[in-house]
């Protein structure tokens, strides 16, 4: 049990480095993915995600496989499309979502392009699915500082922030907190899909956010309690999946996001709210 | 007595056509005034600029030194995302908003009065529920004492006892005479015009532009009602530009 369960890790340094920033990504990514939920902006945030890839491949290819460059470019290139987004949902009222799709499928082709056009296919993989087993000093150093940033911007903007999803026209009745938390909000989900960009690479930095906040839905009526959950489910994912890459040697990005994905299925066969198995048998109706 | 809300020459509307036109006229400190009027006739409209949602096209509102954010507001239809996950106690607590702000905390004294809000209502117990399992009577209740929590010397009130059967608009009824003996100003849309004559000491007959304002008696006369009725029906939309001096 030792062996399988714990032995990875105090036997490899980049098993723990690995977990350690596994745990970090998801403590930022899950309640970032619940907000994004709930404001009804998955596909924003997978637009974005996307969008990332061609500033991250700009810096690379300027300075190489520079931690520095490359996030600076992605977090450039995601506040660009945080803000585009933003006024193609004002500006056209119908076709935000097949924009938004156009959009990613040409940031993704683009960014592809770039890379090719100064690394290999090493790089390329290590582009669309991260590395998160070769996170040195410095993404670590990134991601956690990343993560403190968020958390800590998430408790200053989360009135404004709840009240604009549940009830926008109070919120505009009583504040004016309702414009900039929402600025605010779309910065920290570029911060935290640039940090996912490290560890698990373009196509699933969205992965470690949205999977688990979709699986807390099925578990809780409460958003605080949805919040802990999907930050708790994305560290059991991140654990797990890094186990199961470790005895299998299947890539570990994608491992992560798999143990995700299953508890996801599982939540929705058997979650408390919602979950199907409660839908089609759900017990005896009380008395009052 | 000071007028809290003043009148002048104030034109509200949508898109270049008028929806209120030409309205003048003073709310004083501590009135219970019914807005009413048919369909269309620029209730709803009156409030926005009321509290401040939309700008006025000519004229304006004196607020006598109440800011618009300080006025409580209960729209006609409240744009809440009932699916959202959050529950009764939360909602009503989001009434603290101009005393806590963003960051203000929420004390046992704080507590305490928004169990005293929600007691008032009618609906203790129902804390932990869900917005989403309430019912259309349940959900208006919840929102009156979110207004009571917002402590207004202003009420707004968008048709409050819309499709709320007799003992919940009787209940609600009941915190309007109790804002009013507090010397709020309470404005409210209505359309059950004894209720109106019941409750209300002072109304607006409104049909775009007023009708009568004055106590209830004088102003819902049957002419007058009748009146409101065909001064309504006439939108054009190729209006030429309103003359009348600014």
């Amino acid at each position: 049990m030792y062996d399988l369960l714990i032995a990875p890790f105090s036997e490899f340094e980049f098993m723990r480095r690995a977990l350690a920033g596994t745990i970090a990504l998801a403590l930022g990514a899950g309640p970032i993915g619940v907000f994004l939920m709930l404001r009804r902006m998955s596909l924003v945030g997978d637009a974005m995600a996307h969008a990332i890839l061609p500033g991250a491949a700009i810096g690379f290819l300027i300075s190489g496989l520079n931690l520095f460059a490359m996030a600076a470019g992605g977090m450039l290139a995601g506040f660009v499309v945080a803000i585009a987004a933003g006024l193609i949902a004002r500006s056209t009222e119908l076709k935000e979502d097949a924009s938004l799709a156009a959009f990613f499928l040409i940031s993704l082709a683009l960014g592809v392009t770039i890379v090719s056009l100064k690394g290999n296919n090493i790089d390329l993989l290590h582009f669309l699915f991260g590395s998160v087993l070769a996170l040195d000093d410095q993404t670590l150093v990134l991601i956690a500082g990343n993560v403190t940033v968020t958390l800590i911007a998430l408790a200053l903007i989360y009135r404004p922030l709840v009240l604009e999803c549940v009830d926008p026209g109070f919120l505009r009745s009583v504040s004016r907190a309702g414009a900039p938390a929402h600025l605010a909000f779309l910065a920290l989900v570029v911060i935290n899909l640039v940090n996912g960009f490290h560890a698990l690479g373009t196509l699933l930095a969205v992965g470690i956010m949205m999977v688990p906040a979709a699986t807390a839905r099925f578990w809780a009526r409460d958003i605080t309690v949805m919040l802990l959950i999907a930050a708790v489910c994305g560290c059991i994912a991140g654990y797990a999946g890094l186990l199961l890459s470790f005895h299998t040697s299947v890539p570990s990005g994608p491992a992560i996001i798999l143990v995700a994905g299953v508890l996801y299925v599982v939540s929705v066969l058997f979650g408390r709210v919602g979950g199907l198995l409660r839908q089609l048998f759900p017990g005896r109706h009380l008395e009052a | 007595m000071t007028a809290q809300l003043q009148f002048r020459n104030l034109t509200l509307g949508y898109d270049r056509h008028p929806a209120v036109h030409h309205l003048d006229g003073a709310v004083e400190t501590g009135a219970l005034m019914a807005v009413v009027g048919p369909n269309g006739a620029g209730k709803s409209t009156l409030f926005k600029g009321v509290v401040g949602t939309i700008k006025p096209f000519a004229g304006r509102i004196d607020r006598n030194g109440v800011s618009p954010q300080d006025i409580a507001y209960l729209p006609q239809v409240a744009e809440i995302d009932r699916t959202f996950p959050i529950n009764v106690y939360d909602m009503v607590a989001m009434g603290l908003w101009r005393m806590k702000g963003l960051f203000g905390s929420i004390g046992a004294k704080d507590r305490d009065t928004v169990e005293r809000a929600i007691a008032a209502v009618g609906l203790t117990g129902f804390e932990p529920r869900a917005i989403g399992t309430l019912s259309g009577g349940q959900m208006q209740r919840m929102l009156f004492a979110r207004l009571l929590l917002q402590d207004a010397r202003v009420i707004v009130l968008d048709e409050p006892f819309n499709a709320i059967d007799a003992k919940t608009a009787a209940d609600l009824l009941a915190l309007v005479r109790q804002w009013h003996a507090e010397k709020r100003t309470v404005l409210a849309a209505l359309h059950d015009i004894e209720l109106v004559k019941a409750n209300f000491p002072e109304t607006l007959l409104l049909a775009r532009e007023p009708v009568a304002w004055g106590a209830t008696a004088d102003v819902l006369t049957p002419e007058n009602i009748i009146k409101a009725r065909h001064m309504c029906e006439a939108f054009d939309e190729h209006a030429e530009a309103c003359v009348v001096a600014a």
